[in-house]
């Protein structure tokens, strides 16, 4: 029996009246990759951010049900440790522009004042650079802005500053939806390296990538989970209708 | 439609086109008339004597600004200490929470208050600390100066800070950061060229500012470095000597301004190198 890291039930989140997620239950089992695809607007984003409490950032956005991490709930912690906890890559690389490259992959312990001795540092930005593919490309620039990269470097960037914080779960937000098809392919293969140490969440609306990386997918529509299962289940013998039509393209 | 038309259009078009250029020189003329003729007046005055030596009293020829000059610039240190704190991070707060009713009203008084004339604040300046504390001071012309200071600090910082993506700070708090260390280890220092410049202009703003110092810092034709005496400053210096009957004094004050202008274009000149050496690409 695999054990559950990420486990929702009847988790409900709005923006003001607008009512996005709706009565969610999910178990997401420790170092899977688990995607997470639907139609535009259909609340999979926004369940995303309430993992790691992003949605509460956004003025009158509002959440309820229950959403634990290893049994403890998530709404009970402070933000700031869910956040070390859930490690987080969004849509758009965004590395800090006024950092170094070496800086950026520290940023979680450099800009939170957290002390490190230089040969921790060193070794923190070696290890996380390599396991995200960078580190031989970037190793004799590493003082160089970040956001003199390439976009997909940048965004291998962006998952080695997550990594390096060393958290449990890493949340993904479309992340290859602003990049080229041979970065993509770059990061894909990085989900497979990364989930022998973390559980992925990945939110896509690009089926195939949903088909090619994850152990498991959950199809959300309407702010409904409409199916959660195993991925080659799920796009070989789908239960629901709309889950049906969704993969063979009658709606996007 | 008949070629002439078309001509007499093609010809009202380009005399429109000469019409602005004409008129955006002339925007240029003023200064230029004022760096000549000042420059013409004060430049035979200065020298390193003018620079060091307070002003000869009466009868006697020579003399200098010193006491004006560091006047000045106590007067203004002391103010930016006051409003460069205050005006960021209220900018900050503007920035972080734009629909609030404190917002609201916040941006509101700011912008009020950037149209209220400097001798109003002056004559406040003079009913809340001058009257009370029992006599002019250096310190009561310097919260003067920082209350003028104030919107264009704030409205600066709200402005540079308005136009930083979302997520940069979308970065900064998924890596588990507080409030504050997002604001000032990821925005304020990706915003900082935009409100630097910021701060610059309202020191430029203010320095050449008469009338709130008339009655706090008051003048003094002496040097004097405490702030809680009254002080000399180089436009209070001008004000008074340029309308005395004396010609050294005349002088002294054309020698003056010429600073005062080499100050002000300095500043506007140092603010732009800043802006674009520290300006943080996206």
């Amino acid at each position: 029996m695999e054990s559950t890291i990420i486990k929702s039930r009847d988790f409900n989140a709005s923006f003001g009246s607008n009512h996005v997620v709706k009565n969610v239950n999910i178990d997401i089992p420790r170092n899977h990759v688990i995607a997470v695809m639907g139609p535009s607007g259909c609340g999979k984003t926004t369940y995303l951010r309430c993992i790691n409490r992003m949605h509460e950032l956004i003025p009158g956005a509002t959440s309820s049900g229950e959403m634990k991490i290893n049994d403890e709930n998530i709404y009970d912690m402070h933000p700031i440790f869910v956040r070390l906890k859930i490690g987080m890559v969004f849509q758009r690389p965004n590395p800090f522009p006024n950092l170094s490259i070496y800086d950026n992959v520290i940023a979680g312990y450099k800009l939170n004042g957290i002390k490190l001795a230089k040969a921790d540092r060193d070794r923190i930005v070696e290890h996380s650079l390599t396991r995200v593919a960078l580190w031989k490309e970037v190793k004799d620039s590493l003082t160089k802005k970040g956001s003199f990269l390439s976009g997909g470097q940048q965004q291998r960037l962006c998952i080695a500053r997550a990594v390096a914080m060393e958290p449990e779960v890493l949340l993904f937000d479309e992340p290859t939806s602003a990049l080229d098809p041979i970065s993509t392919s770059t990061v894909e293969e990085l989900f497979h390296e990364l989930k022998t140490n973390y559980t992925l969440i990945i939110v896509t609306h690009n089926m195939q990538q949903a088909a090619r990386v994850s152990d498991k997918t959950a199809f959300f529509y309407m702010g409904e989970l409409v199916e959660y299962d195993e991925t080659k289940t799920m796009f070989t013998n789908p239960k629901d209708n709309r889950t049906q039509n969704y993969i063979t393209g009658r709606f996007s | 439609m008949n070629i002439g038309s078309v001509k007499y259009r093609i010809g009202k078009s380009s005399g429109f086109q000469i019409l602005t250029m004409v008129l955006a020189f002339a925007c240029v003329v003023p200064l230029l008339f004022i760096l000549f003729f000042i420059i013409q007046a004060g430049i035979t005055k200065i020298n390193w004597h003018f620079l060091v030596n307070i002003p000869k009293p009466v009868g006697e020829t020579g003399g200098g600004i010193a006491n004006a000059l560091v006047g000045s610039i106590i007067i203004i240190v002391v103010a930016s200490v006051i409003a460069v704190p205050i005006g960021i991070l209220a900018g900050v707060y503007l920035a972080e929470n734009r629909k609030s009713r404190l917002a609201y009203w916040c941006r509101l008084s700011v912008d009020i208050l950037q149209g209220v004339p400097s001798i109003v604040i002056g004559i406040v300046a003079y009913f809340w600390l001058v009257k009370p504390l029992g006599g002019f001071s250096a310190l009561s012309g310097s919260v003067a100066l920082a209350i003028m200071m104030l919107p264009i600090i704030v409205r600066s910082t709200e402005e540079t800070l308005k136009l930083l993506p979302d997520s940069l700070k979308e970065a900064a708090y998924a890596l588990g950061m507080p409030f504050h260390r997002v604001i000032f280890k990821v925005i304020v220092p990706v915003g900082v060229s935009g409100i630097l410049s910021g701060v610059m202009l309202s020191i430029a703003r203010i320095t050449g500012e008469t009338a709130p110092l008339l009655f706090t810092a008051f003048g003094n034709p002496y040097l004097s470095t405490n702030v809680t005496k009254p002080m000399q400053s180089l436009p209070l210096l001008i004000f008074n000597y340029a309308t005395s009957p004396y010609n050294d004094w005349h002088d002294l004050a054309w020698g003056a301004s010429l600073i005062l202008l080499f100050w002000v274009l300095f500043l506007n000149i140092f603010t732009k190198l800043i802006t674009r050496k520290w300006k943080v690409q996206l």
